[in-house]
Formats: C-alpha cells, structure tokens, sequence
C-alpha cells in the first residue's frame, strides 16, 4: 500500500487520537457519572452561558425594533383582551335576581339589552379562552435562538445573524452526533443489560443488579437529552406499594422521572424498538405491560394494577392520568382509572422551563422521530420535578374527588394552572366554578374525541408510556 | 427561518380584510393567530365543531345562537374573512369612524346599527325581520332558565313585548327594537377591547 500524500499515515494518527480523546472524554465526563449518579456540574454551567447569551440577543433585537420604530411582536400569554372582572355566573345571577324591589311577586328582572352581555362574552371566548391556549406550546418573552421560537426575525442584526448560524452549527453538528450517540449507548445498554440479569436466579442481587442498570440507562438519556433536572422533597419519593402520579408534558417525562427511582411501568404492547425494549425490560423486573385488546378492558386493567400494589415487595407504579400531553402550563382533568385501586397515590409535579428548549409534544402537529429530533436539537431540556407528600383517599371521597384533589395539588406545586374539563354533562363529574346546574343541559350530544380528559366521555384507560 | 411568521402578508388578503373591518395590523394578526388556534385540523377554515369546542363558550345560554352568527345562509364553513367579519362587530368605536367618515361608502362593522343589527340577529332566529312573541321566549327560556316557571317566562315575554312594540303587531322589529334601546350606550356594551 503506497501513500497518496506524505501527511497520510499523520493524517490517520490525529484521527485515531482525537478519537480515542473523544471517547475517553465522553466516557468519564458522561457515562461513568451516570453509572454513579454523580454530576460534575458542567450542565449547569452551560445552562448560566446560554442565559447570558439569550439576554444579550433579546436586547440586541430590542434596540433593532426601537430603530424602525416599532414594537416586538410579544405574544401575551395573558390574553388577547381586556376582560371585565365579573364573571359570567355572577352576572347570571345578577339577572335572574328574585324578590328584588322592584317586582314584588318575585319575578326575575329581564330587559332586551341583557343578550348583550352574553353575546359580548361569547364573542370573548371566542377571541381568546383558557382551554385551546392551553394546547399549544407556551410562548416565550426573550429569545432563545432558536428560530423555531422566533417571531420578531425582521429585526435581527447582522452580529445576531451571525449568532444564530454558530448556535445552528454548535447544535446540529456538535450536540446533535454526541447526543444519538448517547441515546444510542443508552438504549443499548438497557435492553443487554437487563436481558442479562434476566438469566439470573431471583433473589436479592438481581433485584440489585436490575435496579442499577435501570438507573444507568435512564442516566445516559437524561444526558443525550441535556436534561438539566432539580429534584425538590426527595424524602417524598415513591415506594413500593404507591402509585405515582405525575402530569405529563412529553414522552421524556418517563425518563425523567425513572432516572430518580426504581419505577414499573405500565403501558400497552408496541412492536419494533419500543417492543424490544419492554421485552427486554420486564425480564429483569415485573413491569405491567398490557396487550392492545386488554387495554379496553378497564376491569382487567384495575385487576392486574391492584394484584401489583398489594404484593408489597413489587416497585411503585408510574402512572400518567392526564391522558394526553398539556403543554405544561396547565393540568388538565385526571381520568379516575388510577384512583379507584385504593393504593398510597404519590404525586410528582413536573415542570419544564422553556426557555432553553420546549419539550411539549403536540402530537397532531410532529410525529416521534421529528419531536425526538427537535428535543436533540434544542440547547437543553430544563425541568424542575417536586415529590409531593403522599395522598390516601379519604372515607368519604370518590374516585373523582380523589384525583381532582391530587391534581390541584400538583398544579399547585408545580405554579400550573388547575383546570376543570367545562364539556360534559353536569351532575355527573365535577365542574368549571361557572358551570352550574341552573344553566340547563349541555346542548347536542357527546361524542367521542369531544373532550380528551374527561370521565364520563370515553372509557378511563390509563396512560401509555410511549 | 422560522416555521411560525407572523407578517400581514402572510394573512391572505391582509389589505383588504383590514379595510373591510377597521382592525389594525396587530389586532388582525392577532386574531389570525387564534383562527389557526381553534382550526385544529389546519383545514384552512372552521366549521361548527370547531367553535364548539370551545368549553367556555358551551356554558354560554347564546353559545349555539353566536355560533350560527358565524355561518349565515347555511354554510358549513368559516374562512378567516368571514370569522374577522363577524368580530368585527365588536370593535370599540373611536371618533375617527364618526367624524371623517364617507357618506358613501358602507357604514362601518362597527357602527352602532350594525351592532344592534347583530344582536336583533340573535333574537330573530328565522330572520324575517321580526323578533315574534314565540322567539321572544325561546330567548328568555335560554337566559333565565330553569328556575323560573313556564308561567312566569309566558308573563315576562309578554311584558318585553309589549312594552317595545309600537305598531301592536305583536312582534317587535328592527326598529321598534332600535328604538326601546335608544338610551342605551350599545357601544360600551357590544365591545371588545384588544390588547395591545
């Protein structure tokens, strides 16, 4: 073999050299930290940079728009308009006033011009309501360079422009390859390792041994995702016997969690990688995986979930009630399935900052691959989890009242926004504060696919990691 | 750069919708921003569903009547033109419309008649011009509700009418209509303010 050049063999050494650099860097700052669950602290660091670099970029765009005169397009999360402060119910009330002086055979007041109220309010919610905003992803006041989060790109300077191209090459040609690789490592390691201590005689040592190798992976990803997680009252985790409850933003909130704990997991039957995987993982400890046709099932579903919690030396359960991803600004209805079993319900709030990457999944508009993407693309995913104190069912509360009381108290902790499902029949399930009795029926029918988190519209099926 | 933009431009038929209506740029972006919010399909239009689907507005006792607002003459669908139409109903009315305006060009979305217009529209479901006794009480029953007797709603509806109609048809008109809330400052009433 002849060489081209005179560099060549030079050329092959700094490959080979700057690989193996590579490797042993990405191996002691990245993997063996997750095998111990330590930290050097250098996502933190990077997370103070990027701030500071954001509020540079913000300003810069600021000073552009004052130029021209003109004003940055800031969506308001607070609203399109100005509201009255009196509620609809309160004027309701107001109208329909009873023994008032003037009519004194108690007849309710009514005047032509009260449609006028109603017709003004219902124009309201239709320019802007609480529910749809919370569906799409929150909108954010400084720019994160991203120009998926870009509104005001008319008034972005050359210097920023420039900016903007160095953070495009840092993340797709830097992080984008080292963080597959990671997730790559990750995954691998879980489905081998937990085969492997599948072989092992049940006993005390593989329930070790599973533990571990659960943690590990789910540390790798956490870090291929540059997950940036603060852990609050961890003297609240989950334990064996409880169900965990958490609200549910995206598909990583699984491994956010189980990178924290020894959890079961509790989800239908996939095929290709996923199905791998759960095969892979229930070798080694007792998940809950169901087929697709006892997923409909609810009275097998509480029987299998109830058969686990009661054998106290199974792992907690992590269970997502919400049933479809919130776009973290709010919690939604809890759908009851999970409070009926009577087990110690432990609930966990989650909340993302997004500033640094916006981990809501909005699964009419991006499928898997492209939000998985668009998580690895993303400067970092910042996240605050809190343990809250664990929550029995009282005596004398329902399934219903059970879950609504777990919910606000997560989106209590969490500074989310508790909200109750406005769409269904009344009398049958709690209410919005404005929906009362006196208003008559819902008009129409229900129907299916109406409301997605609600308990008297579909069947109660919990919800699936994905 | 950029999948979501937000440039009049990009709002179809921006200029002209903005003509029609008297929005301003950024109120119209606005709006146009919420159209595609509740066009959850991404059809390009909103159908009843659509508006249905909003809870607070199910609450509404005149949900399903400013939901028909929206679709006159039996159509199935709303573009944006058509839903910016109708809101437009509800722009506040600054001086500038009163004072400079061309006689001959049509009065404005947002003149006072156009917005009593609009609500006698709510009452006068079949649209023949006349808010009849028996629509009357469809109303009433829709806004005071179940705890009031179907004698008492009969007496209250029988009041409203009278009291508004002139001509002793017994049904009330457009005029009549005008007329009984002369007094009344429709304008503050039948406004929404948009944020800036």
């Amino acid at each position: 073999m002849f060489l081209l050049l005179p560099f060549d063999s030079l050329i092959v050494n700094l490959l080979g050299i700057s690989l193996t650099v590579l490797f042993t860097l990405l191996l002691v700052f990245i993997i063996v930290p997750a095998i111990f669950g330590v930290s050097f602290g250098i996502r933190k660091l990077y997370m103070k940079t990027l701030l500071k670099i954001f509020a540079w970029a913000t300003l810069r765009m600021e000073r552009g728009a004052k130029e021209k005169n003109h004003q940055l397009y800031k969506p308001y999360t607070n609203g399109i308009i100005a509201k009255d402060p009196t509620s609809l119910e309160e004027e309701i009330k107001e109208i329909r006033r009873s023994g008032s002086s003037k009519a004194l055979d108690n007849t309710p007041e009514f005047e032509l011009s009260d449609i006028f109220y109603f017709c003004r309010k219902g124009m309201e919610t239709i320019m802007d309501d609480e529910v749809t905003k919370r569906f799409s992803a929150e909108e954010l006041e400084s720019w994160n360079l991203l120009s998926r989060t870009n509104y005001n790109f008319q008034y972005i300077s050359l210097r920023l422009t420039v900016l903007w191209g160095l953070g495009v090459l840092i993340r797709y040609c830097f992080l984008l390859p080292l963080r597959i690789a990671l997730a790559f490592t990750g995954i691998s390691l879980l489905v081998v390792g937990t085969t492997v201590v599948g072989y092992l005689p049940n006993g005390r040592f593989k329930e070790f041994l599973s533990k571990h190798v659960h943690l590990m992976c789910y540390r790798i990803c956490v870090r291929a995702l540059t997950a940036i997680i603060t852990y609050h009252d961890r003297e609240n985790r989950p334990r064996n016997g409880g169900i965990c409850v958490a609200n549910h933003t995206s598909p990583i909130d699984v491994i956010i969690l189980a990178s924290d704990g020894y959890y079961a997991m509790v989800g239908q039957v996939h095929g290709g990688l996923m199905g791998v995987i759960q095969r892979a993982m229930v070798k080694a400890c007792p998940h809950v995986w169901f087929e697709r046709s006892e997923v409909k099932d609810r009275h097998l579903v509480a029987k299998r979930l109830t058969e686990h919690v009661q054998d106290k030396s199974k792992l907690p359960i992590l269970i997502f009630p919400e049933g479809t991803c919130i776009n973290n600004t709010s919690v939604m209805m809890f759908k009851k399935g999970s409070f009926e079993i009577g087990a110690t319900v432990y609930p966990v709030a989650i909340k993302y900052d997004p500033q640094f990457g916006d981990a809501f999944w909005n699964s009419s508009k991006y499928g898997m691959v492209t939000y998985l993407l668009r998580m690895m693309t993303s400067w970092a995913i910042v996240c605050s989890v809190w343990y809250l104190p664990p929550m029995t069912r009282e005596t004398d509360e329902d399934a219903v009242q059970f879950a609504n009381r777990v919910k606000s108290a997560i989106a209590r902790q969490g500074g989310l926004v508790d909200l109750l499902c406005s769409r269904c029949e009344p009398g049958s399930v709690s209410l919005a504060p404005e929906r009362t009795a006196s208003l008559g029926p819902r008009r129409g029918p229900m129907r299916d696919g109406d409301c997605h988190s609600c308990f008297t519209c579909e069947t109660p099926e919990l919800k699936e990691v994905r | 750069m950029g999948s979501r933009g937000s440039h009049a431009a990009r709002i179809p038929d921006g200029d002209s919708i903005r003509r029609e209506t008297g929005f301003s740029q950024a109120s119209l972006l606005r709006l146009y921003h919420r159209f595609r919010a509740l066009d959850r399909n991404k059809k390009g239009y909103l159908s009843r569903v659509d508006l249905q689907q909003i809870g607070a507005l199910a609450v509404n006792p005149l949900g399903e009547r400013i939901i028909d607002s929206f679709f006159p003459d039996g159509n199935l669908r709303v573009d944006f033109r058509g839903f910016v139409r109708v809101l437009a109903h509800f722009r506040p009315v600054d001086d500038t419309d009163s004072g400079m305006r061309d006689p001959k060009q049509p009065e404005p979305l947002n003149s006072r008649m156009n917005k009593l217009r609009f609500a006698f529209q709510l009452y006068d479901l079949d649209g023949d011009g006349k808010i009849s006794r028996h629509e009357m009480l469809q109303v009433l029953r829709l806004m005071v509700g179940v705890q009031v007797t179907e004698e008492q709603l009969e007496s209250i509806t029988d009041r409203t009418v009278q009291e508004a109609d002139e001509d002793g048809d017994g049904a009330v008109s457009f005029l009549e209509f005008t007329k009984s809330l002369e007094k009344m400052d429709i304008e503050q009433k039948m406004s929404i303010r948009i944020l800036k």
